[in-house]
């Protein structure tokens, strides 16, 4: 076994959590200068040349790239061999949480009661999972979650005979009726299969996935392709003042599912699309 | 395209000129509110009680920025979703408010709303909050200090850089914009 400290943890969580709020990922900043090309809207084009000043200053003056830093989003990957020392995982990664978006000025956006709406004070509780996995390693993600784009999500329990087309238009519809307000340029993360519950977390953790990577099964890189193209078919453009880019991507995870199910996810991602990671 | 430039307060001439798509480059003192706030002032409104600040002639900006570091005037401060004000930026406008900056389309009662009384609203890049921090020079609460981030600032803002969405003759760039780059 090897003894890892929850004092190691909860200090990685806090790094991670500023890191990941102040530092856009390349991928993401080479996704949308690339698509300043194929911008055909005077507004549009303005837009994306804002949303990569906007990261410059954050990575500069180490500020939040976007006011709403998110509910926390963490995953972890636990080596079998590890063995947390002190607090319980769930205990140092929360206080970690807590620590970071006080000390990295981020804005605490948590409620404690979906209906009574008192703000815990200080982010947490951020929302884990956790998967075991071989080895004396553990790996943490986070991924700063805004409310605007993730109010636009949806799931939907198609019938298997709806087949893919059905599942193709419930994305692209979910994409339409969300518009403007998830901020475009998205990344449309969707989960397939598994259960009610399972879709939706491989939609969220499709999010992770290095935007401008190809799915490694053609038939879903196919689709992704595919997906993309009647998206930025819709018009709905930067922001949703019109324009051709109004995803960047679009990242599919599956699940084996019941005979009589298919359940369908999107989790629209801004183009904020924030996330840090860190093997210890 | 070259931007319009507009001060505040604003008056029905000023938003008469404006069309949707217009950029616009906004200087002067604008408030904040997001749904919280909202609320509250609207429950004075319904009660005929006055405001924390007069609106007449003035822009909202629904915001929630993140805290300032030392030195710093306010932190991140970019526009939040702004259908969620559909319920009450009617009542706002109704009161004398010339203008909301937000983003994502808003409703067709807030439509009604800008043509009967002569409003606009206007979009900022939502996710540029970062950028839209360096544009504002001055931030002071006005009420509702114990909302937090959704408590009403006071902010001055200099060149602001916002688009004319939905204007007060039924202008919808949403609607025409998705139109023209539809394949």
């Amino acid at each position: 076994m090897r003894n890892i400290s929850s004092d190691e943890i909860t200090s990685a969580v806090k790094k991670l959590c500023m890191d990941a709020n102040y530092f856009l990922g390349d991928d993401v900043v080479e996704a949308v200068r690339k698509s300043l090309d194929k911008e055909e809207s005077p507004l549009g084009k303005e837009i994306l040349n804002q949303i990569l000043e906007n990261a410059e200053i954050a990575r500069k003056e180490r500020m939040p790239l976007c006011q709403d830093t998110g509910l926390t989003a963490i995953f972890v990957e636990m080596g079998s061999e590890v063995q947390i020392e002190g607090l319980t995982l769930e205990s140092a990664i929360q206080e970690g949480i807590g620590q970071g978006y006080e000390e990295g000025f981020l804005r605490k956006s948590m409620v404690e009661d979906p209906l009574r709406r008192k703000n815990t004070g200080d982010n947490t509780p951020g929302v884990i999972s956790i998967k075991s996995t071989e080895g004396d390693r553990i790996k943490i993600t986070i991924l700063p979650k805004g409310g605007g784009s993730e109010n636009m999500s949806a799931i939907k329990m198609l019938k298997p005979s709806d087949g893919e087309d059905g599942v193709k238009n419930f994305i692209v519809d979910t994409v339409k009726i969300a518009g403007g307000n998830p901020c475009p340029p998205v990344i449309v993360g969707v989960g397939i299969g598994g259960s009610f519950d399972k879709c939706a977390y491989l939609a969220k953790k499709s999010l992770l996935r290095e935007v401008g990577s190809v799915h490694p099964d053609p038939y879903y890189a196919d689709m992704e392709k595919e997906l993309l193209e009647r998206i930025n078919n819709t018009g709905i453009g930067p922001q949703g003042l019109g324009g051709r880019i109004t995803a960047l991507a679009v990242h599919i995870e599956t699940h084996p599912c019941h005979i009589a199910s298919l359940p369908v996810a999107v989790n629209t991602q801004c183009h904020s699309a924030r996330h840090k990671e860190i093997i210890i | 395209m070259e931007a319009i430039k507009l001060k505040t307060p604003v008056s029905d001439q000023n938003i008469e000129k404006l069309r949707a798509g217009h950029k616009v480059i906004l200087n002067g003192y604008i408030y904040t509110a997001r749904d919280a706030a909202h609320k509250k002032m609207v429950e004075l409104l319904d009660k005929g009680d006055s405001l924390p600040f007069d609106p007449k002639g003035q822009i909202i900006y629904f915001v929630g920025p993140s805290p300032a570091k030392p030195g710093q005037v306010i932190g991140s401060a970019g526009p939040t979703t702004s259908g969620r004000m559909n319920k009450y930026s009617p009542k706002m406008i109704k009161a004398g408010l010339k203008g909301m900056i937000g983003k994502g389309e808003m409703g067709k009662e807030v439509t009604d709303a800008l043509k009967q009384f002569k409003g606009a609203y206007f979009v900022a890049t939502g996710g540029a909050g970062a950028l839209m921090a360096k544009r504002i020079t001055e931030s002071e609460v006005v009420a509702y200090e114990e909302l937090g981030p959704e408590a009403v600032r006071r902010l001055k803002v200099e060149d602001f850089p916002i688009i004319v969405a939905q204007d007060c003759h039924g202008g919808n760039i949403f609607v025409e914009g998705m139109e023209k780059y539809r394949k």
